[in-house]
């Protein structure tokens, strides 16, 4: 000790033992300091930008920007023919782009005042759910890695290269599909396909249980997640939250049940509701949501029934290619079509679905022209994140990742 | 009695001397109104337990480039308890481009009016924090304007040098 | 490589700097996933069990610019995003590559639009083109291959004078 003492200068000793000079160590813990969090950054989701304002390890303020995905979609849409607006939805939420290909031709069709045949609307919602199913998978997946755990990631990316498979089978596609029309579908299920989606939600129950004792078991995941990011019904519901996010916290607002599109009321499926409203809880209702969608997409193969997948309107529904190249009268039709666009009538509507991340609208104004006058997507994920500084404020940073990945933003379509 | 003209009647009762006008297409009511009354008529719609339009689901505008009222903003709200969805509008015209916000009511309206901002330069008297959403900070036009062509300015966003 | 029978014939092998070097370059090369859209899906998709980017030695995605030295830029590059996307690319070292995942990266793609750049190539220096809206998972282990020829290729000479990377960011917020 003294030998040490002897090494350094004695006029620092005696400043350091003098109170009155003005030798001060900045306590790290009693500064704030900001720190920027993205576009780049793994746990993030894509390229979300957050600016956190930090006290120590606790977030006391965050601000989120967006934009760095703007493409310019409704200028787009503005621009070019209902038709031609169906590949751009499936990039809009990409994870699950068949969901929202049924949502846009779903819009359409209201404001044409057409209605796709029985058969048609099963496949749709069979793609529909699969693609729920394939969103939550993503969704759980990145959510245990953004904590920790990279197994299951694996695991329920090897489930969902399944249902691109059946992609690649029914479409011809296996990510950005584009598998919906105006009045229909398409092409028709075929049975392969319809076999291999049988296949999968035999086996994918048993995989699903396997991921879930993976992370439930996971004492590290759930601790980190249990409690973090509480948020009340009445707040999450002033907020905007929707989709699984509401759902876990005790709102029971499904479109799919409060405002039946498709088939869903012929269908008998739950809506898991938890209570909590914290990161777990959001985790939970996500993994049921998945076993709910099997359920569905079950009695959906039991009771699709046998018909045409395609409307026969020639004003309004693009006819079969081959008939196309054999008949005159759909030459004209398709000539018509895809030069002028299907022209609905004016007037303007809003219709919504319950997408893999909450409520997925698009508001419709046609002035009778073939391409919309205005055309509005409400994305779910865009009002999602509206949430995160709320649930951020009094956080541990390390906390800020699992919250992130617990609302499971996509921000191709927060960005639009 | 029908809920639609249930809500139509309610608000005429609350504001004897504004004019309603009132639309339904494909079964989906829209009330339009000047923009003067736009947080009462939200307020109400939203506090009043018959009603309880407690979720704004979207906020958006609507360009009509060459009439004279140039804009219309749009709300979606949506109530819980009657499981029924209203269209708001309000015209707001080129010349005074400005309207009350809603974020008093619904706070979901936040970003959304941000982004109404940022694509059609209307703004908002008494929001909290009105930001461009999405362009950048410094960028001069609005994209969703109609005279905004579709490929954007030339050189008015800076790239990085190669 | 066939180099034990070498060594076991006359127990020395003759061959250039240049190839030691680019062969012990070209199978570890370390990815930066730039993943900004869509196309990043397919780039996770690349490194899932079914694609397996491990067998090309490239399943070490660093989400540090420092330890990488091929950027995968996957998805619709912005304007707002171009100088984030600049300054990741000026913070690798050299050498360094870059491979332009999908038709947006390459020429805007589906959106031409005020938003989007048209091409990454007016403000990055871009080594391999990949075609497709998104590319699938095995053509973007093409590409990988594709690149690891060019790194075979390569003169370490030639990494010798490699300038500093000049900062001139706009600064934004
Ligand atoms: S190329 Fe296609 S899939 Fe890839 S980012 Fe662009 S739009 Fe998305």
């Amino acid at each position: 000790m003294d030998s040490d003492l002897k090494e350094i200068h004695p006029k620092i000793i005696q400043a350091l033992l003098d109170t009155e000079t003005d030798i001060t160590v900045d306590d790290a813990l009693e500064n704030e300091m900001v720190l920027n969090m993205g576009p780049q950054h793994p746990a993030t989701h894509g390229v979300l930008r957050l600016v956190l304002r930090l006290d120590g390890e606790t977030v006391i303020a965050c601000v989120p920007d967006l934009g760095y995905l703007h493409r310019g979609y409704e200028k787009l849409a503005e621009n070019m023919s209902y038709y031609e607006f169906i590949p751009h939805t499936d990039r809009l939420d990409y994870i699950s782009p068949m969901a929202n290909n049924v949502g846009w031709v779903l819009a359409v069709e209201k404001l044409a005042g057409i209605e796709a045949p029985p058969r048609a609307q099963y496949i749709r919602m069979m793609i529909a759910e699969l693609a729920r199913i394939t969103s939550h998978l993503v969704a759980v997946g990145s959510f245990a890695m953004d904590v920790g755990a990279l197994t299951v990631f694996l695991w329920t990316l090897r489930e969902r290269e399944k249902v691109l498979d059946i992609w690649d089978i029914l479409c011809g596609a296996r990510f950005t599909n584009s598998y919906t029309r105006i009045g229909g579908v398409a092409n028709d299920a075929q049975p392969e396909a319809l076999a291999k989606v049988k296949w999968f939600i035999d086996q994918f129950e048993d995989n699903l249980a396997e991921c879930e004792k993976l992370i439930n078991t996971n004492r590290i995941f759930i601790e980190r997640v249990d409690g973090v990011g509480v948020i009340s019904k009445e707040e999450a519901l002033d907020l905007g939250f929707t989709g699984p996010n509401i759902r876990a916290s005790g709102v029971a607002y499904d479109l799919r049940r409060v405002q039946p599109y498709l088939k869903y009321n012929e269908i008998d499926f739950d809506i898991p509701v938890y209570t909590e409203g914290d990161s777990l809880a959001r985790y939970f209702v996500r993994l049921d949501e998945m076993r709910e969608s099997t359920k569905i997409v079950r009695q959906v193969l039991d009771k699709m029934p046998q018909g045409e997948v395609l409307l026969n309107q020639p004003k309004k529904v693009l006819p079969h290619k081959t008939e196309i190249y054999t008949k005159m009268e759909e030459l004209i039709h398709d000539f018509m079509i895809v030069n002028f666009g299907i022209n609905p009538p004016p007037g303007e509507i809003y219709h919504a679905i319950e997408g893999s991340k909450g409520e997925l609208g698009f508001y419709l104004v046609s002035k009778g022209e073939g391409h919309p006058w205005k055309c509005k997507i409400r994305s779910p994920s865009f009002n999602n994140i509206q949430v995160l500084p709320r649930l951020l404020v009094g956080q541990m940073i390390s906390d800020v990742v699992a919250i992130i990945g617990s609302i499971d933003p996509i921000m191709g379509e927060a960005d639009k | 009695m029908d809920l639609k003209e249930h809500v139509v009647q309610k608000l005429k009762e609350h504001f004897p001397g504004t004019n309603f006008e009132t639309t339904d297409y494909r079964d989906e009511l829209t009330i339009k109104f000047p923009k003067e009354v736009v947080v009462d008529v939200c307020s109400f719609l939203k506090f009043d337990p018959d009603l309880e339009f407690s979720f704004c689901e979207d906020v958006t505008a609507i360009d009509w480039a060459k009439r004279k009222d140039r804009f219309t903003i749009v709300y979606q709200i949506y109530s819980f308890k009657n499981n029924f969805r209203l269209r708001l509008k309000a015209d707001v015209d080129e010349s005074d481009c400005k309207i009350d916000s809603v974020t008093s009511v619904w706070k979901t309206a936040n970003w959304q009016e941000r982004e109404v901002y940022d694509m059609y330069g209307i703004s908002f008297n008494n929001h909290p924090d009105l930001r461009r959403m999405y362009m950048p900070e410094d960028f001069e036009y609005h994209p969703l304007r109609k005279d905004f062509p579709l490929m954007g300015i030339p050189g008015s966003i800076p790239l990085p040098k190669k | 490589m066939g180099l034990e029978s070498l060594l076991k014939q006359d127990g020395y092998f003759t061959t250039k700097v240049d190839a030691l070097i680019a062969w012990a370059r070209k199978s570890s090369v370390w990815p930066m996933p730039m993943g900004i859209s869509c196309c990043a899906i397919e780039m996770m998709a690349a490194g899932d069990p079914k694609y397996d980017i491990a067998r090309f030695g490239s399943e070490v995605m660093r989400f540090t610019p420092r330890q990488c030295d091929l950027m995968i830029v996957a998805g619709t590059v912005t304007y707002k995003m171009a100088p984030v996307v600049r300054k990741i690319y000026d913070q690798m070292p050299d050498p360094k590559w870059v491979i332009a995942m999908g038709a947006c990266t390459a020429s805007g793609g589906i959106y031409r639009t005020y938003s989007v750049v048209q091409g990454i190539d007016q403000f990055l220096p871009v080594d391999c083109y990949l075609a497709g809206c998104p590319p699938r998972p095995d053509n973007l282990l093409n590409a990988l291959i594709m690149i690891q020829d060019k790194i075979g290729r390569t003169k370490a000479a030639e990494f010798k004078n490699a300038k500093p990377p000049e900062l001139e960011l706009t600064q934004r917020n």
